[in-house]
This record gives structure tokens, C-alpha cells and sequence, in this order.
């Protein structure tokens, strides 16, 4: 049987001990043998790892960063298209999500495919509206509160108890006992992500997650929980299981069904010793250990293509638990050669 | 007083608990009870068994299961019925 040829480019590809997760997507993608893909690797610098597997990826190119603006970074997009052509782009850093969907309609108009939620989806689950989100689809949400200037951090104590967590808007979450210890992390979050800083209340229990792909009607096409085993400094997942939560599973489902998400997913919840889930953190698109729910028996990243390409596919309800996962570092060998092409010429 | 549903006990006395992904390992008399809870053993009778297969005072033996088993119920291995 002829495999359909599809392009893919595909961002993330800085895996380090902070990992992207494009490397994971690849392989979920590589493994599949619905299809034959070639994959584009898009990266915003010139060590991303990615760049250096060419047995995964079949040509990188540099990208302008997204806060260069939407219209140098799309340039540069239909430019790599021109000249590699590409079916199906995908984004799997938040912080150029609203770029790619924003730009949707050129996308397509190019025939370059995307499955992402919508602007409105997008909007409604960040970290600054996580109440409001948890009070429309009925799911538990610790407190919080914005601050946007130093003032704010003195009005913390009318509301909240400390410990709190410290979060930015893209990434990064620390936790704070004290006002001092909040403005420590409030410089140092502000200055890398920009404004507002999250607090929230700190709930104390087990986090547990989930990674989940809908379609877009209100299916969840797969999900599968994890509880890591092991964290980095970081606050990173180093290895994890795969587990049976029935509870974990019919929240994402009820969010689904609610939200008619449409893509990938990660849901980070505390699971307090009561046995009572909070929704602490929506990512909305794949986290950079799919491959363990690859490697548990649901292929997120296949299915998240073979939809993007128009195919209907079936939602898959079982996976291995105890599937587990464990990352390793490992040394590329490259030359100075390869460096100097995609730093010179920006592709490889 | 019962196992917890799919919980997983090998023969080399490793755990999993598949609900709450943690893992655990059991000395042979850990192991023991366990498999005499699974196979749907009450307290008491546990308490009679190894009491006959070891040398072990009845105040210490209380003392050391009843610690057992707390602990087993705080890591959500086991559930209790009502009336326990």
C-alpha cells in the first residue's frame, strides 16, 4: 500500500533539560505507518538540538523569534514554504501559538494546514482567567490574583496565605513564604516573561497530568494521565508513569465535551490527599512527554496529523498503564560545518 | 478491609499502585499480608497466622500490624469497610 507523502514542519526542537516538544512529536509522527513524513524543522536558534538529528529531522531553518512581529515571522515562514514546501505546520511552544493562529487564514490560503484551538479557546484557559475558565466548566481551580506592579505585592497577605506560587504568564512557577521572597520572584519573572505575574494558592497534594488531543467537536480523540517520578530542578517532568485515574479522565472528557478543544493539550492538576483534583495549569498544545503516551498505546502525534489532513479518527480509550518514561542526555557529534550552515545560511 | 482495586503485587514483593503511580517495596512479611488482604483475610485472622508462624509477642504483634496497617490505608492501598 502507497503511505500518502505529507510535509511537516514542526517547532520545539530545543531539546534540553527545559525540553521543546518537538523531538517527542517527531518520533510519535516517525513512528507512525499511516504515513510517510518529512519533517521541516523550524528553531529559533542555531544549537537546538533537533537540528542535529538528521535522522529525524530532514532540514532545519532558522525563524525569527515571534516577538520580532507576525509579519517578519510569517515572511519567513511562506519563504521556508517557497522553497520546502510544507502541508501541515506544528506549533508546540506557547509562546508562538497566537502567532500561527493568528495567521491561520494565510496559512491556508498557502495550503499550509494547522490543528490548533481557537483564538477564543486559547484565550479563555491562560493562567490570568484560570478561575473564570474553572466556574464555566465546572472544574476546581485554586484562587489567584494578578499583580502588575510592585505595589501589589503588599495587598497579597488580604487575601492569601502564604506559601503562594509565583507564576509568569508563558512559564516558570515559584514558591513564595513570604512578601520578600514574592518580589524576588516577580523581578525575575517579569523581566523574562513580561507582565502580569500570577500568584495563586498553593494547594497542597500530588500533581498529577494529563495529555489529551480533541477534535474539535467536543471528542477527546486520546488521553492518557501521568504522575512524574522524578523532577528537575527545573520543576520538569525526568521520568514518569503512566497511571489509572478514572476521576483525572472523566474531568478531561467533561472539559472536551464542554470546551470542543480542538488539538493537543496538557491539564496539570493537585490531587489533594481528600482526593479532590484542582486545575492548576492548561497547556494548550502537546507537553514534551507525548511520547510516553506513544509509547502506552495512543499515538497523539499521528493523530493529531491524520486529522489536520482531513481524516476522521476514532477516539482511543485504552493504554498501558505503568508505562513509564525516563529521560536521558546524550551527546550529538556535529561539525563545525553544520554549525556554520544554519548559522550563515539558516537552514541545514 | 480490602485491597484497593488493580493493584499490582509481585512475586518479588514490588507494588504498584496504578491510580496513584507509586510504587513500593515489601519485606517477605509485608508481602505476606498483603497477599492474605487480597485474598480477603480480616485483621484478626492476619493477627492469629503470623502470631502462630513467628516468635512475637501479642503486644508487639498488634502494635506493628495495626502501624501496618495504617499506613497501607494512608497510602491508599487499602480500603476498610464501615464498620472497621
Amino acid at each position: 500500500m502507497n503511505k500518502p507523502k505529507i510535509r511537516i514542519a514542526i517547532t520545539g526542537l530545543n531539546n534540553t533539560d527545559n525540553p521543546g516538544p518537538g523531538i517527542p512529536v517527531i518520533r510519535g509522527i516517525k513512528a507512525s505507518e499511516k504515513f510517510d513524513a518529512r519533517i521541516i524543522g523550524l528553531s529559533y536558534e542555531n544549537l537546538e538540538p533537533g537540528i542535529y538529528m538528521p535522522d529525524l529531522v530532514d532540514k532545519s531553518y532558522l525563524i525569527p523569534y515571534p516577538s520580532a512581529g507576525m509579519e517578519p515571522y510569517m515572511q519567513r515562514i511562506l519563504e521556508i514554504h517557497q522553497e520546502d514546501p510544507i502541508d501541515l505546520v506544528i506549533p508546540n511552544l506557547d509562546a508562538e501559538l497566537y502567532t500561527f493562529m493568528k495567521a491561520s487564514k494565510i496559512l491556508a490560503q498557502q495550503k499550509i494546514r494547522t490543528f490548533l484551538p481557537s483564538l477564543e479557546q486559547f484565550e479563555e484557559r491562560h493562567k490570568v482567567n484560570l478561575e473564570v475558565y474553572g466556574n464555566k466548566y465546572g472544574i476546581d481551580v485554586p484562587r489567584s490574583t494578578v499583580l502588575t506592579t510592585v505595589t501589589d505585592i503588599s495587598k497579597i497577605e488580604d487575601d492569601f496565605e502564604y506559601p503562594v506560587l509565583v507564576k509568569g504568564k508563558f512559564y516558570d512557577a515559584y514558591i513564595a513564604y513570604n512578601p520578600e521572597q514574592v518580589m524576588n520572584h516577580y523581578n525575575k519573572i517579569s523581566a523574562k516573561w513580561g507582565l502580569p505575574v500570577i500568584i495563586q494558592e498553593f494547594i497542597k497534594g500530588t500533581e498529577v497530568n494529563v495529555i489529551a488531543l480533541g477534535d474539535g467537536s467536543g471528542q477527546t480523540i486520546a488521553a492518557v494521565p501521568m504522575r512524574k517520578q522524578y523532577i528537575t530542578d527545573k520543576g520538569k517532568a525526568w521520568g514518569g508513569v503512566a497511571i489509572s485515574d478514572k476521576n483525572l479522565l472523566d474531568i478531561t472528557h467533561s472539559l472536551f465535551s464542554k470546551s470542543r478543544w480542538k488539538g493537543g493539550m496538557e491539564l496539570e492538576m493537585i490531587k489533594t490527599n481528600e482526593g479532590k483534583y484542582y486545575l492548576i495549569e492548561i497547556n494548550p498544545r502537546i507537553p514534551a512527554w507525548v511520547y510516553l503516551a506513544v509509547g502506552a498505546g495512543q499515538n497523539i502525534p499521528e493523530a493529531l496529523v491524520q486529522m489536520a489532513m482531513g481524516e476522521k479518527v476514532e477516539p482511543m480509550t485504552s493504554y498501558e498503564v505503568g508505562t513509564m518514561f525516563i529521560r536521558y542526555s546524550y551527546d550529538l557529534i556535529g561539525s563545525i560545518r553544520d554549525f556554520e550552515q544554519i548559522s550563515i545560511k539558516g537552514e541545514l | 478491609m480490602r485491597l484497593k482495586e488493580n493493584i499490582a503485587i509481585s512475586e518479588s514483593g514490588f507494588l504498584f499502585n496504578p491510580n496513584t503511580g507509586e510504587s513500593y517495596s515489601l519485606n517477605p512479611t509485608g508481602r505476606e499480608i498483603l497477599r492474605m488482604i487480597s485474598e480477603g483475610k480480616e485483621r484478626d485472622e492476619i493477627f492469629r497466622i503470623i502470631q502462630d508462624a513467628y516468635s512475637v509477642s501479642a503486644q508487639s504483634l498488634h502494635r506493628y500490624l495495626d502501624d501496618f496497617l495504617v499506613l497501607l490505608q494512608r497510602f491508599e492501598l487499602i480500603e476498610l469497610d464501615e464498620h472497621e
